[in-house]
């Protein structure tokens, strides 16, 4: 691996003059999972310093920690070489620290003049002075060329629109460090650019700014340092004058890790998974998430849909298996089509989804191991009117050995459970009803690098044996590990394809990532 | 019926080792209802007697049988507060149907499995139009089952125009007697009233943990949208607990006119409060997903002795009030207890 010529790794004492905010040998643990390693990072004092990192690499984690949402389990936070202990966001605050969250944290119902001023209303001689409230919004808006009425409500606006009014709150608060976490996700170019330069007039002022995204080459018009994170450990730190996308890549992705290779020695069989000009409308606003979409999956086949955040890879396998229902376009299973069956029979026919978020659409946490195993297969072990207890433990042992759950036993409950094993449990509990084609959004999220190499080695076994695999993914590394084809999604349409023996490059620039030399 | 203490016996093996605070907090409602027992036996004589238990499980069954209905939709993470008003117009419609119905110029008196037949069809139908409100107009229960609880007791109180239906033991001339059957004969000394309440209690307990129906309730209750991508029907699931409920209220309905041979239709105002009341200090979450028939059976005994408790020794009908309530509010405390410590461990 080259080397940068310049290291940045900072210094076990913060250089005063140039760090502003620090973090030392910081460790966060949420349960059995350790997000991060014992950290250290720098926030340089009038620079840009950038994040990058993969999805559940710990790079959302870390800035909870800058901004006082959360507490880290070990370590310390340096401000201006006094070490803090920041409590909460309005202690973060206090000390002028503000952080601009990945999700939205509006209040839907309420004006835009009144989620800025959430919390530290100015009080008049009677109750809040909207008046005065709603000049300094005016004003804000006005740095920011944004034609937005302090007085609409934010529901009525438009998601970037939002996102203006996330960035509007913070500056209000005349932040000396602003730590941004994907601000750019749901900005048009043009509101993207407004923000660049809001960017560069604050660095004038003096503000530190922490900027995370997964726009790389976005990122790194913008930003003067680049530090990487990588499963919880930062892997390299440089000023962005050393640096180029490549090097970027290089330390987000890593090349050391073996997610598995395709299966092979085997002809894939008739098309199992048809989907022809599917279009799926977005639930957020009118237009399509899914936009006349084409895929086939062969039986044996292993197929990889990559996509940034909002290309529409959810929104496919979600009406594929039948949760949302499409405008147009129709989905087949084995030449059947299948667009007109409800969830339960698309599962009866072998038409089966794990669904991305797993605490809010795949586990039920009031129940235990075994009985989220045997959910979806009630019917094979119900006889006449009462389900077989002996069938069903039967059921059970077999899927904890099949998809090698670490766990007590059947009887102990879901949430004891670590977040790889719980993933194996949603995937065990839909392989268990003998599907023919699996559907898997995000498979590998949240989950530690063994266990992702284990999800991948249990899809490529059943994937020798007949089943049809589509597995979306937002991180490069994943698709050149087990898919023999890797599709790339961008705002609802396939915007490429590629075999297995494609480069991470490539796939990028295809998202819309792009990697420009 | 077993599910609690193997649920208990896991729990504690899984410490490591015999917590005697586990072992009480998961068998509150029961070692509750012995103290009870122990508690009025010492301060009445006439209390521990074989007689005097029929008696008091006679009360209980009336309120148990809705209790049993409102923990499935408690289960389902919904709630139900119509069942006192369905209890009304149940024996409201049963008793219209004693007093004959005016069909053109003849009268008919159907016969007493006619009437009960078609008032379980009331309830069943109330319920049906409350888990549609709920499952597919998505109407939060707390309001659409409110909106019933007004519109039965209208109706009840329309049919009767304010007045009770007394008498309604029929006529051996017209074919319809045996209504009292329900409330007043004994089977080996026991009323029927309390052989219903069991006979029901062990068919949902059977439903709850051997159907792929009660495992779906289980699913859907603890997390709906898991249990549909999983291929449950969800909707389906939510309008039969209502239907099973507003089913349980009208034979709780049937059990008390018939007990009390009159009809009135402010009868069981106020009993969904109690019915809720039994299933929590069972052990049910109101969260949905956790709660079992046996704890809720001995829920609804450990209201019904204790407030029978009072009338025996004597205590004003106002301190019952607030006995009643300090055993909620310490039942609910409790369970937040138990969920709390799981969802930390």
């Amino acid at each position: 691996m080259r080397l940068p010529i310049h290291e940045e790794t900072p210094t076990e004492t913060p250089d005063i003059a140039e760090v502003v905010l620090a973090a030392r040998h910081v460790t966060k643990s949420f349960g059995a999972v350790r997000a991060l390693k014992g950290v250290n990072f720098d926030v340089h004092r009038g620079h840009v310093t950038t994040l990058f990192g993969e999805n559940g690499a710990g790079k959302s984690t870390l800035m909870k920690i800058l901004s006082g949402v959360q507490k880290p389990t070990t370590g310390e936070i340096i401000l201006d070489g006094q070490p803090v202990e920041l409590g909460s966001t309005t202690e973060a605050q206090e000390l002028g620290i503000c952080i601009i969250h990945q999700e939205l944290s509006l209040a839907p119902n309420l004006t835009v003049r009144d989620n800025i001023f959430m919390g530290r209303e100015i009080r008049g001689r009677f109750g809040v002075d909207y008046a005065e409230e709603e000049r300094q919004v005016r004003k804000l808006m006005e740095e920011l060329e944004e034609d937005i009425d302090p007085l609409a409500k934010v529901e009525d606006l438009r998601l970037g629109q939002q996102q203006i009014v996330e960035i509007a709150r913070a500056l209000s608060v005349d932040a000396r460090i602003l730590i941004m976490d994907e601000p750019t996700s749901a900005l048009s170019a043009a509101e993207v650019e407004v923000l660049f330069k809001v960017i560069h007039d604050l660095k004038a002022k003096g503000v530190s700014i922490v900027y995370i995204s997964h726009h790389l080459e976005e990122a790194l018009t913008i930003t003067d340092h680049a530090v990487v994170l990588r499963d919880g450990t930062m892997t390299a730190y440089a000023p962005r004058a050393e640096i180029d996308l490549e090097w970027i890549v290089r330390n987000m992705v890593g090349e050391n890790f073996d997610l598995g290779s395709p299966p092979e020695g085997y002809d894939f069989g008739a098309p199992a998974l048809t989907v022809k000009g599917l279009s799926v409308p977005s639930h957020t606003d009118g237009e399509l998430a899914v936009d006349a979409m084409d895929l086939d999956v062969k039986a044996g086949e292993i197929v990889c849909i990559y996509g940034l955040m909002g290309a529409g890879r959810t929104e496919l396998l979600e009406c594929a298996a039948g949760r949302i229902k499409p405008v147009a376009g129709s989905v087949e299973l084995h030449g059947q089509d299948v667009s007109k069956l409800s969830i339960s029979d698309r599962i009866q026919s072998g038409l089966v989804l794990v669904p991305e978020d797993r605490q809010r659409d795949g586990l039920v946490q009031t129940m235990t191991v075994g009985r989220n195993l045997s959910l979806a297969s009630i019917q094979n072990f119900t006889r006449g009117l009462f389900t077989s207890r002996k069938e069903e433990a039967v059921i059970v042992e077999d899927s904890i050995r099949d998809v090698t759950v670490k766990t007590d036993g059947p009887e102990a409950m879901i949430g004891s459970l670590s977040g790889g094993n719980q993933q194996k449990v949603v995937i065990g509990k839909m392989l268990v009803t003998d599907p023919s084609v699996i559907m898997l959004d995000e498979p590998s999220r949240g989950i530690d690098i063994g266990a992702k190499a284990e999800v991948f080695r249990i899809l490529a076994e059943r994937a020798r044996e007949g089943l049809a695999v589509v597995y979306t993914t937002s991180e490069v590394s994943e698709c050149l590990s087990i898919a023999h084809r890797i599709i790339v999604m961008r705002r609802g349409k396939i915007s490429a394809e590629f075999s297995h023996d494609t480069t991470k490059e490539a796939i990028m620039a295809a998202s819309g990532e792009s990697l420009v030399h | 019926m077993s599910a609690t203490s193997t649920n208990g016996a896991v729990a504690a093996k899984k410490s490591g080792s015999f917590s005697l605070i586990k072992v009480l907090l998961e068998g509150r409602a029961f070692f509750a209802l012995i103290a009870i027992i122990l508690a009025f036996s010492s301060m009445s004589p006439n209390y521990a007697s074989v007689g005097n238990f029929l008696i008091m499980a006679n009360h209980v069954a009336i309120f148990g049988l809705l209790a049993i209905g409102m923990l499935l939709v408690i289960l389902n993470g919904g709630i139900d507060l119509s069942v006192g008003s369905v209890l009304g117009l149940s024996g409201v419609f049963a008793g219209w149907l004693m007093q004959g119905v005016e069909v053109g110029n003849v009268i008919i008196y159907p016969p007493v499995w006619a009437v009960v037949v078609l008032t379980l069809c009331v309830g069943a139908t109330v319920g049906v139009v409350n888990g549609i409100l709920v499952a597919v107009f998505k109407v939060p229960a707390f309001v659409a089952t409110l909106g019933s609880l007004y519109v039965a007791r209208g109706i009840g109180l329309l049919m009767t125009n304010g007045l009770t239906y007394n008498n309604l033991s029929g006529d051996p001339s017209l074919g319809n007697t045996g209504f009292d059957w329900l409330g007043f004969n004994r089977l080996a000394s026991v009323p029927i009233g309390v052989i219903i309440f069991a006979v029901i209690a062990v068919a949902t307990a059977m439903l709850l943990t051997r159907s792929a129906f009660g495992r779906w309730l289980y699913a859907s209750g603890g997390n709906e949208r898991a249990a549909q991508l999983s291929g449950v029907p969800v909707k389906r699931v939510q309008v039969i607990v209502y239907m099973l409920s507003g089913v349980c209220a009208s034979v709780a309905g049937l059990v008390l006119s018939s007990q009390l041979t009159s009809a009135g239709p402010t009868a069981g105002t106020t009993y969904e409060l109690t019915a809720i009341a039994a299933v929590v200090i069972g052990g049910a979450a109101l969260t949905g997903g956790r709660g079992t028939v046996l704890g809720t059976v001995l829920g609804a005994f450990v209201i019904g002795f204790l407030s029978d408790g009072l009338v025996i020794i004597g205590v004003s009908a106002y301190w019952q009030t607030v006995f009643t309530g300090a055993v909620i509010v310490l039942a609910v405390l409790l369970n937040s207890i138990q969920y709390g410590g799981t969802r930390r461990s």
